[in-house]
């Protein structure tokens, strides 16, 4: 199959990017190497092309009263210009995506979807509108005329600022407007990311987006500013404990279950996989997502088992893990059964290999970034 | 890349430094490269007995792991705890000091499986 490419193809290959095939897309893992970039993005700051994910828009006098049906939060709470992060589930409860709400106004929406599921969640958004009983709406998927860059760090405001007029320290955390970079390319500057470091993400038009990523990168580079491959995107977001679909989130877990309960409005009056959820919470849940943090030498990985920490019994498995490139050490994401009673600080074992190592639940996230000053 | 003439190579990119029955192990220049960031390494204890081509131990970047497969039959003589304490030195300096174990080897007729410098640089260009 022919991978897909980004508009900035030819950049990760100046810059000596590794490309990799990540889910049909060739993307860069890593340019200097994994540590090397996440501890630039936490110092500094990062720059990421994350142009694979997909972008699907709603426009019409029913836009809001659709995606309201559509996902788990209250897109009726936020204002113009104010972004917000979501579950979209089924029927069952299951999340078919976790995605970032933009609303443009009432009447007009992006939603900005994970790229393994763009298509999937097309679908869903269209056979959902044939039932829906509200029709003055249009769902497009615009997917592929967007490139959508990540400059992410402490010192990511400073770096973009030197390219637009826009005063970006007036946009708050989760909001976003639109503007000009480099006096005349049209874009969306979202004060949103998934490093946990302040920073922005930039959608401009597909075929714009070299010009902004080779500014960024003269301005920045100065300051500290690294590309970063998905090598660093993944480490950095797991320091957070930010879910990732496919780890974390798939059509069989609950956004509750998945420690999501705060993307989840129970209040609104209906939305696809309410009653589900509803049922779920009062039947009790059976696991629940927390970190650990290994004591033993050992790397826990997704689908590794996680046993009591007298090893006898199996209590859940990791969803992710890696040696954090902040902290020096093993750290992992799992689902653990309810009735273990999982709390910070008890010890469990992770059997890497066919031995069971110690580990200890911990509070996350596990890293927590330095303040930024602007 | 050079890949040195003094040693032997495996298509995992496993290298062997064979002094009589002595065989000192570690993994290439292009196996660290590929790996990338290495973080881990898990090494037999003294002792222990393997057959060419089985797992001795096993290596991990911060996105994959990746195991060792032992060039030689015979069996740990030594192991470097440099290594274990530092992986990074394997990204540093895979070919030398970053050497993993020592073996004594119990079936010197398995050397013969084993490829040379020339013939270790031509596959590894093929792979790229």
């Amino acid at each position: 199959m022919q991978l897909k490419q980004t508009s900035l193809f030819e950049e990760h290959k100046k810059l000596g990017g590794r490309l990799v095939d990540f889910g049909g897309w060739e993307l860069p893992v890593q340019y200097t190497g994994v540590i090397d970039e996440h501890l630039a993005c936490r110092k500094n700051a990062g720059l990421f092309d994350v142009s694979h994910m997909g972008e699907i828009e709603i426009k019409g006098a029913d836009a809001e009263a659709f995606l309201n049906h559509l996902v788990t939060n209250n897109i009726a709470n936020i204002s113009n210009e104010q972004a917000q992060y979501t579950t979209v589930c089924n029927h069952s409860g299951g999340i078919i995506d976790d995605v970032i709400t933009y609303k443009r106004s009432k009447e007009n929406f992006l939603v900005v979807v994970n790229a393994s599921n763009t298509e999937k969640d097309f679908a869903w958004f269209k056979k959902t509108a044939q039932d829906f009983p509200y029709k003055n709406f249009t769902l497009t998927n615009e997917s592929p005329n967007y490139t959508q860059i990540a400059i992410q760090g402490p010192r990511a405001c400073e770096i973009l600022q030197k390219l637009t007029s826009v005063n970006l320290s007036g946009i708050k955390t989760y909001w976003f407007t639109t503007g000009k970079i480099l006096n005349t390319i049209s874009a969306i500057i979202a004060r949103t990311g998934y490093t946990g470091e302040d920073g922005f993400e930039v959608y401009t038009q597909w075929y714009d987006g070299p010009k902004v990523w080779q500014a960024l990168l003269e301005v920045g580079q100065p300051l500290g500013l690294k590309p970063c491959g998905l090598g660093a995107r993944d480490t950095l977001r797991l320091e957070m404990k930010y879910p990732l679909y496919g780890h974390e989130l798939n059509d069989v877990t609950n956004p509750i279950e998945a420690n999501l309960a705060w993307v989840v409005k129970l209040e609104k009056e209906s939305f696809i996989g309410k009653q589900a959820i509803l049922k779920a919470k009062q039947d009790g849940l059976t696991k629940e997502l927390i970190g650990l943090k290994l004591i033993d030498r050992g790397i826990p990985r997704q689908g590794y088992s996680v046993f009591t920490g007298d090893k006898s019994t199996k209590i859940g498995v990791i969803t992710s893990g890696t040696q954090s490139p902040s902290l020096n050490c093993a750290i992992g994401i799992a689902y653990i059964n309810k009735n273990s009673n999982p709390t910070i600080g008890s010890r469990v074992t992770v059997e890497i290999r066919g031995t069971k190592f110690l580990a200890e639940i911990v509070s996350t996230p596990f890293y927590r970034p330095k303040p930024s000053n602007s | 890349m050079q890949y040195p003439k003094e040693l032997k190579y495996t298509k995992e990119h496993e290298w062997a430094k064979i002094n009589e029955k002595n065989v000192t192990i570690g993994i290439t220049d292009h196996a660290q490269s590929a790996l990338g960031d290495i973080v881990f390494v898990e090494l037999p204890p003294m002792g222990k007995t393997f057959k060419q081509g089985e797992t001795f131990g096993v290596v991990e970047s911060i996105k994959a792991v990746s195991d060792l497969y032992s060039p030689v039959t015979g069996k740990v003589t030594k192991i470097n705890e440099t290594v274990i304490k530092e992986p990074s030195q394997l990204n540093k300096d895979p070919h030398k000091s970053a050497w993993l174990i020592e073996m004594e080897a119990t079936d010197i007729q398995t050397f013969q499986n084993l490829l040379n410098s020339d013939d270790y640089t031509h596959y590894v260009e093929k792979l790229k």
